[in-house]
């Protein structure tokens, strides 16, 4: 219940902060909106063209969109040892995990969810339907329970905003490769039989992702 | 209440701390001073469970310290030059975060005293980034005490204050300690390092070369030890 009491109290001290600035839901929405658009040109995407690279563009926009918020999440944290005080308080380290990631994928889902219908009709895709949203559900648990650790990692560095993307993105692939696959199924209308060892796969690396980052956090913080 | 046994710190091939014996009574006020790279920093964090020693033990009320020990961290206060506030939350939300993640009973009531104690009560919604360094520094204290802490650590919680600043926190610190059983201060200032002590350590190149009572010291023949044992030596360490 502590544990609980105290990974809830993490995750709201970020969410007062951030509904007191909007600083990263605003640079995710437009770095996001940025993105689409640029690749909409890009692409040049005619009506045969979009489902087949809508799943790619889709999961390239989150994971960018997302890096910044995993960035600047555990940085605010490291800046004037603010870590510091968390890390003094009589709870175990991996309390501090679990809030900070609950905390990234609570941003980043809420992004995703400005972004989709936008992302819709710029595509001219239905893609608010329920299988597809457990599908970016999961993708996101995933890239949040690794992207946080690896962004506890990459902000004791000093070209922090660089090492993030280096470390993070070669980790988080067998999730991107599980998601984009999983979105294309839907989005071809293949039943779930045929897609269901993406989605086991995706589960897998969820659990396997977070029950690592449990494990690793404590020994990345200790001095 | 806090004894320290051969403490060393080494990061790769510096050594930090080299070999460092220490006592704090129940109700002494230890201060440590020492040139930049003494490794008085290096010897809070140790005590504070944010950094592990290489070797050597230290127990505080008779619990051999540990990183896991998370009870060990629920007797402990710890103030620093950076005050580990949130600059995005108001003074009182600063507070009861910090009373939630340290399990504080009836934390409506002792965020009012606290905020009473260090005078800021008239700023308790104000965001913590307006504030001055100086009232930063007083929110950092009465964060600081928040779960009424048996053993206060102060490390060099002057740092950055103005003569005013310095003169509220130096009340402050005066008015707060003795409600802890024991305090460990490190400071570059000797005037006020001996101000407030009972005990003083001069640190160097990570030894104790120098230990007094506060009742047989004066700041003339402290500033004379300082110089001889401190400085003198180069002063210069790691850490």
């Amino acid at each position: 219940m502590q544990f609980l009491n105290k990974t809830l109290a993490i995750v709201w001290k970020d969410v007062l902060a951030e509904l007191r600035t909007k600083e990263m839901f605003s640079s995710m929405f437009v770095f996001a909106l940025l993105l689409v658009v640029i690749f909409s040109f890009s692409f040049d995407l005619r009506v045969e063209k979009v489902a087949e690279v809508a799943p790619g563009v889709l999961w390239v926009t989150f994971a960018f969109a997302g890096t910044l918020q995993l960035n600047r999440a555990l940085s605010a944290e490291i800046e004037e040892g603010r870590l510091d005080g968390l890390l003094l308080a009589p709870m175990e380290r991996s309390t501090i995990y679990f809030g900070k990631m609950l905390g990234n994928l609570l941003f980043i889902s809420a992004t995703e969810a400005v972004m989709l219908p936008i992302f819709s009709v710029v595509f001219n895709l239905n893609l608010i339907r329920p299988a597809f949203l457990l599908t970016v559900f999961l993708g996101t648990v995933g890239f949040a329970a690794v992207g946080t650790l690896l962004a506890t990692m990459a902000a004791n560095t000093r070209a922090r905003e660089v090492m993030l993307p280096v470390l993070l993105f070669p980790i988080i692939l067998p999730v991107v490769i599980s998601a984009v696959k999983l979105t294309a199924g839907i989005l071809d209308g293949l039943p779930w039989a045929s897609l269901a060892h993406w989605l086991r796969l995706l589960i897998g690396f969820d659990i396997i992702f977070l029950a690592v980052s449990y494990m690793a956090f404590d020994y990345l913080v200790q001095g | 209440m806090i004894q320290i046994e051969g403490l060393v710190k080494a990061f790769g091939h510096t050594y930090a701390l080299r070999g460092i014996d220490l006592e704090v009574a129940e109700g002494e006020f230890l201060t440590i001073v020492g040139p930049n790279g003494a490794g008085k920093t290096t010897l809070l964090r140790i005590l504070a469970t944010l950094l592990k020693p290489t070797s050597g033990l230290v127990r505080m009320n008779g619990r051999v310290l540990s990183p896991g020990d998370t009870e060990i961290r629920r007797q402990m206060g710890f103030v620093s030059h950076q005050p580990l506030i949130y600059s995005d939350l108001t003074v009182e939300e600063n507070l009861h975060f910090y009373g939630r993640i340290y399990d504080v009973h009836r934390l409506e009531e002792r965020v009012d005293v606290l905020l009473d104690l260090v005078g800021l009560e008239g700023r308790r919604h104000s965001l913590a980034g307006t504030l001055s360094r100086g009232l930063q520094q007083r929110l950092s204290v009465a964060r600081s005490i928040i779960h009424e802490p048996s053993i206060m650590l102060l490390d060099e919680p002057y740092t950055g204050l103005d003569q005013q600043a310095t003169r509220m926190l130096r009340g402050l610190l005066g008015a707060v300690s003795p409600q802890s059983h024991a305090v460990v201060m490190t400071t570059h200032n000797l005037a006020h390092g001996l101000e407030l002590c009972d005990k003083l350590v001069i640190l160097s190149r990570g030894r104790i070369v120098y230990q007094a009572e506060r009742g047989s010291l004066t700041l003339a023949e402290l500033q004379e030890a300082y110089w001889l044992y401190a400085e003198g030596e180069g002063g210069l360490g790691a850490g």
